[in-house]
């Protein structure tokens, strides 16, 4: 079978990005191989450690379960957006660093873009909530321990600051 | 890259990618929200030539029908956009009751109740809801279309009675009976798993509330979606009560045939069935008092 090209547009953190894909790529390809952005990590590949999930128009979905040709249109926000600046860490980011949250940190972009979205719908979440919403991210270093003493530590900040 | 080489085709209409299906047969797949298609594609165990892309056709997308009345649900409504729609959750508390066990928002977020029961996984969740509800499936190819009940379309393990031709387009479930109530619940190893059993009930009273109708449907102990609601048959014309309903929980015990897995044996999961129908009868009647 002839490879099965397509052109597509999207907005990766901002940035418009065209591109040439062949239909079988994978979103969380397009994003490492083709746009450099290799902070989205890719573990099982078959959606269940949750290493790769970006952001798609503002939600969370495993990049590994979609096709890039599937991405034309649509806006991404990827560990590499995270970042208000430079100088400054997101406030997610900068819980699990005090909190010491990852040690690996293979999993970590995966787990701050799953966390940033589920703060944003529930900015005052009890321990269990924060455990439940971490179960679909696989890290085997850590134990969660500080990563939910992390994620309950951002949520107190964003909310103290906004 | 992980998928075999495929041609891909985003479909513009629900006539286009019917005609594409009639095409390409076998050798054809629809891709909605691609959480189970995808997975199975990386490892190669899907090897579609033709992948037929229907994301895009808000012609079968969405809820339509309020709380009490028939309700319609388009494939391609993503399991994300029913967690929303509040009505629909009043209408229908064995969906507000299963959806947030479905995997991961991150999944949710993608996946489709029209790819979820044709995919039909005896594990999940909706293909015991639509069981219990006696929901109605609407599948449509360039030939017409019929209707199939939620029992003829699951018929072996990941099999459907959608022929090749054929798209699962439209769910249909039925109004709720007068006094009636019903409830989802499930035991897995850790939120989103696929359990390792799960019950959806419903309860109908008659005037004396005692049990006039009773539909049970399990997910995660057999080859499909399980309608153990002849077990329960035990209960009609009874008070819905602790010693009638430890007789469903032990009929149906006796009725399911699990295959037991690393994570549970067989026995094990024959026993949380029977807990599991005993909670979800008693909560399903128990909620009949704030409906009725």
């Amino acid at each position: 079978m002839p490879p099965d090209h397509h052109e597509i547009s999207v907005t990766v953190n901002g940035t418009a990005y065209r591109g040439r894909v062949e239909a079988r790529m994978l979103l969380s390809d397009f994003l490492r191989h083709d746009l450099r952005l290799a902070g989205t990590h890719v573990g099982c590949e078959h959606g269940v450690c949750g290493a790769c999930t970006v952001l798609l128009d503002g939600v969370p979905v495993r990049s590994c379960l979609m096709l890039a040709v599937q991405a034309d249109g649509h806006e991404f926000m990827t560990i590499e957006g995270l970042a208000p600046d430079a100088e400054r860490l997101h406030p997610v980011q900068q819980a699990m660093h005090n909190h010491h949250g990852l040690q690996c940190g293979y999993c970590t972009p995966g787990i701050l873009m799953t966390m940033t979205a589920f703060l944003k719908e529930n900015p005052s979440p009890s321990e269990d909530e924060v455990r439940e919403a971490l179960s679909g991210n696989l890290c085997r270093c850590t134990g969660y321990q500080n990563i939910v003493g992390a994620v309950l530590d951002a949520a107190l900040t964003m909310r103290t600051s906004s | 890259m992980k998928p075999a080489p495929f041609r891909y085709i985003a479909a513009s209409s629900l006539d286009h990618a019917l005609s594409l299906k009639a095409e390409h047969g076998d050798d054809a797949r629809f891709l909605a929200g691609g959480q189970s298609l995808i997975p199975a594609m990386n490892f190669r165990l899907a090897r579609p030539a033709v992948l037929i892309d229907i994301n895009s056709l808000t012609e079968i997308a969405g809820v339509t029908g309020s709380p009490g009345s028939e309700i319609r649900i388009g494939a391609v409504t993503r399991y994300r956009a029913l967690e929303r729609e509040d009505d629909f959750l009043k209408g229908c508390p064995l969906f507000a009751d299963a959806l947030p066990h479905i995997a991961h928002p991150a999944i949710r977020n993608r996946g489709t109740i029209g790819g979820n029961l044709s995919h039909a996984d005896p594990a999940s969740e909706l293909p015991a809801v639509a069981l219990a509800m006696q929901a109605r499936l609407r599948v449509r190819s360039v030939r017409g279309e019929r209707a199939l009940t939620a029992s003829e379309f699951f018929v072996g393990l990941l099999t459907t009675a959608v022929e090749t031709d054929e798209m699962l387009t439209e769910i249909i479930l039925p109004p709720p009976q007068p006094r009636s109530g019903s409830c989802f619940m499930e035991i897995a190893r850790r939120r989103g798993d696929f359990a390792l059993a799960g019950v959806a009930a419903v309860i109908t009273l008659d005037q004396e509330r005692r049990c006039a109708a009773v539909r049970l449907a399990l997910c995660g102990v057999g080859d499909t979606p399980v309608d153990a609601s002849a077990a329960a048959a035990c209960l009609l014309g009874q008070p819905c009560n602790d010693q009638t309903i430890a007789e469903v929980a032990a009929a149906v015990r006796e009725t399911v045939t699990p295959s037991g897995s690393v994570h549970a044996s067989a026995a094990y999961q024959r026993h949380i069935a029977g807990v599991l129908v005993g909670r979800a009868l008693k909560t399903a009647h128990e909620r009949i008092g704030h409906a009725a």
